[in-house]
């Protein structure tokens, strides 16, 4: 198995415990970061159709989410910070020659960020505070702030994979930067409209995928058929844009970032007329156990099958990323799974053509609670097929990975305690959001203020006397 | 004032905002440890959530925003004090995740679990100041190299990073302590205003104590920045020690007005005063200012980025404070 050799070889060092390290705290905060930027809008979709129509349950929808939107931006804004010192504590090699390039889309994330914890309280202090229409507009900067921030954040990760707007000196470090270039390099368009509308897809599924769940166990009520139908919506308007915008992110790859391309496809020779793989294993300069489309890669890459793709014996063995096979599969099961939400939604989308109402069958219910969770792989998927596919470089063609982190001992358990906490995180923020869907059901009037951070503060304590 | 200068006092400005902030929430946190069971124990937290509830995680922002800065601005600085102290500075992370999701929890999670949220929230609040007093004595007490990579544990086991560790726990309980006298004034409860007036004087009396070891420390560990402390630095060091002085004075006899002013005042002219005395090093006697900054244009932006999050952020900060002053609608 020649893939495992670099894996193996570096499994001693510091650099395959701090790339799961960074592998594993983004991976968790690109959930919460797609509730950041897709939940307020569901939100406010529910409070817009709640004030048109007089729909008291859709109201009721709305402030019960925005509670989850605090308590979700809440661990967001925790498990980012954390981030921010693993930047350091894992990665100081990269950011001693390249903080300065690297760091100007987070400084500007950090407006987005710091506006949108202010909005959301707002938000929510404003249910009681602010009238009517007005309390709708004050959760409109949240959405437009979570836009901003996912472009900031998604231009810092594209800079590394298509790195732009500097020049080296002398030291080895950055110089002469030109701020717009790093920030508009060539990938962060591609990369921002499909991470932004992963944040919809993602959030739209899991959300409804909660109701989903409720309607097949028998609630079926006007409050959790909307529930359902807002979320979902958004999810199957997004679905099917998501795979336009791939194929699109796909033909940028292609252009821009051959090596990851080859790897997507485990293309080893450069050539014309390349198979398109389903599945399989990349061993040997061959792929093994897949369905082969003769020509569709090259097809899809260039509308001809007379496409030249590059393949992977364009860069020397050691620029090669080490384990093909995961990024070819992952990146097969990220489309797999798009195309069955796009058929999901599709199915969706004609059932209410049809008669103003869901599929009959409970297969589509199970289908839709089924399509949150595949949702979320879909993304890390995608995740991993950019991170791994840039591989064995941090900053592409600049800085290689092992360069880059810490020589500090310990990382093995420091990555260990972080899964162990994480886990932990986790499995009590899922215990808080069904604590709340808890007290909710039971509750059918108005409930507390004080449940989420970012709450107006309790009543005054008694005085003594 | 150079351009990096500019750019190391936007950092600085960060960094005061984070410690005033988030030390009274970390503060707060302490408090809510030692409140202890019992009715007025209770009523002590209940005053302590009303405190930060509306504002906890908006201070994270600080950090977050003095790290960037610090990365974007100073990379070499950044990864040095990163590569060199690692060990404080992921057990402060590992601190704020616990601290952060303890707080948010302890509201929304079933009754029998609350307990050990809250407990998890004050340990954590504890902890997290000591191991970030430990990075800045270990940072002043020059035992960062520039090139980074320096003693994993000797660099902040020293008597100086131990006892600047000690000083921000005990400012923190300070700085809490105070502001909660003001809620409680404020909220009409005579009792719980003796009960944090006595502590804001025991905090102070261990502030003044651990203040008074670390210049002897600094003197014996750091002697650059204590004759910076005690020479360019020692109107900021007299304002500091005047304003925690009248502060002390204004609460021993139970006035409510000002004290809050003073004890901020007192934090933030001392870290000012060490800005001052840290000049023109940002890693004293190794890394300058001016060496560790990156690329110029890079500098513009942050600069750039900074006006404008004032600009939009003020606006909104004030519209959210004015929200939480008004009374509810019908």
């Amino acid at each position: 198995m020649p893939d495992l050799g670099p894996v193996i070889a570096d499994a001693g060092s510091n650099l395959l415990a701090a790339r799961y390290q960074m592998a594993f705290t983004l991976g968790f905060h690109i959930v919460l970061a797609c509730f950041g930027v897709a939940f307020p809008a569901v939100m406010l979709i529910a409070e817009y159709r709640g004030r048109k129509r007089g729909d008291e349950d859709a109201l009721r929808l709305a402030r019960r989410w925005s509670k989850a939107v605090a308590v979700l931006f809440a661990v967001g804004a925790v498990s980012g910070t954390v981030l921010s010192f693993e930047f350091g504590l894992l990665w100081p090699g990269m950011m001693d020659r390249f903080g300065d390039a690297f760091g100007i889309a987070f400084a500007i994330e950090g407006i987005f960020f710091f506006l949108e914890a202010i909005f959301i309280a707002i938000y929510i202090y404003g249910w009681k505070r602010l009238p009517g229409w007005a309390h709708f507009w004050s959760g409109v900067p949240i959405v437009v702030s979570g836009v901003g921030g996912a472009l900031s954040v998604i231009a810092a990760n594209a800079w590394m994979n298509t790195p732009a707007g500097f020049t080296l000196g002398a030291d080895g470090r950055v110089a002469d930067v030109q701020p717009l270039d790093v920030i508009f390099n060539t990938s962060t368009f591609h990369e921002f409209v499909h991470m932004w509308v992963a944040a919809y897809v993602v959030t739209g599924f899991l959300v409804a995928s909660v109701y989903a769940f409720a309607m097949l166990r028998g609630r079926r009520d006007h409050y959790h058929r909307l529930g359902f139908l807002i979320p979902f919506t958004v999810a199957a308007i997004a679905a099917p844009l998501q795979v336009v915008v791939g194929d699109f992110a796909a033909r940028d790859v292609y252009e821009d970032q051959p090596v990851k391309f080859a790897a997507m496809e485990c293309v080893y020779e450069t050539g014309a007329d390349q198979p398109e793989h389903l599945g399989g294993i990349c061993t040997d300069g061959e792929v093994k156990g897949d369905i082969s489309l003769p020509g569709v890669d090259s097809l899809l890459a260039g509308f001809s099958t007379g496409t030249v793709v590059k393949g992977l014996d364009g860069v020397p063995l050691d620029e090669r990323p080490p384990t093909p096979t995961t990024i070819h599969l992952s990146f097969d099961a990220m489309v797999g799974i798009g195309f069955a939400l796009t058929a999901l939604a599709v199915w969706f989308a004609v059932a209410w053509g049809r008669r103003r109402d869901l599929p009959a069958t409970p297969w589509f219910l199970r289908g839709a609670t089924a399509a949150g969770v595949a949702a979320v792989l879909a993304l890390e998927c995608g995740w991993m097929v950019t991170e791994i596919g840039r591989q064995p470089w941090i900053v592409h063609g600049f800085m290689r990975t092992s360069e880059a982190v810490t020589p500090a001992q310990g990382i093995w358990w420091a990555f260990g305690l972080t899964l162990a906490l994480y886990v932990g995180l986790a499995l009590t923020s899922a215990a808080v959001l069904r604590g709340m869907a808890r007290r909710w059901r039971a509750q059918t009037v108005d409930e507390p203020e004080l449940e989420a951070p970012y709450s107006p503060p309790p009543p005054t304590p008694e005085p003594a006397r | 004032m150079s351009k990096p200068d500019a750019v190391a006092a936007i950092l600085w400005i960060g960094v005061t905002l984070y410690a005033v902030f988030a030390g009274a929430d970390f503060g707060a946190g302490m408090w809510d440890l030692l409140a202890g069971r019992g009715e007025r124990g209770e009523r002590a937290r209940a005053l302590i959530d009303h405190s930060i509830a509306p504002v906890w995680e908006a201070n994270h922002v600080w950090l977050i925003f003095a790290l960037v800065v610090l990365w974007t601005a100073f990379p070499p600085a950044f990864s040095a004090v990163m590569s060199t102290l690692y060990i404080p500075l992921s057990l402060a992370a590992l601190g704020i995740v616990l601290r952060g999701s303890g707080f948010a929890f302890r509201h929304a999670l079933p009754g029998r679990l609350r307990g050990p949220a809250t407990r998890v929230f004050g340990v954590s609040s504890l902890v997290t100041p000591f191991f970030m007093g430990t990075v800045a004595g270990a940072v002043a007490s020059g035992e960062v190299p520039a090139e980074g990579g320096g003693d994993a544990t000797s660099s902040w086991t020293g008597a100086l990073p131990l006892t600047t560790g000690l000083l921000f726990v005990a400012t923190c309980a300070y700085l809490a302590a105070v502001f909660l006298v003001r809620d409680a004034g404020a909220a009409r409860d005579a009792e719980l205003r003796r009960y944090f007036t006595r502590r804001a004087l025991a905090a102070a009396v261990i502030a003044g104590v651990a203040a008074l070891g670390g210049v002897i420390a600094l003197h014996a560990e750091a002697r650059f920045v204590y004759d910076g402390l005690t020479g360019d630095g020692l109107p900021l060091l007299i304002l500091s020690a005047a304003c925690g002085l009248g502060a002390l004075g204004l609460l021993a006899r139970g006035r409510a007005g000002g004290v809050r002013a003073a004890a901020v005042g007192a934090v933030m002219a001392v870290l000012w005063g060490f800005f001052v005395a840290l000049h023109p090093y940002m890693l004293p006697e190794s890394l300058t200012i001016e060496d560790a900054a990156g690329a110029d244009a890079t500098l513009n932006s942050v600069i750039v980025v900074f006006a404008i999050a004032g600009a939009v952020c003020l606006p909104a900060l004030a519209l959210l404070y004015l929200l939480s002053q008004r009374r509810t609608l019908e």
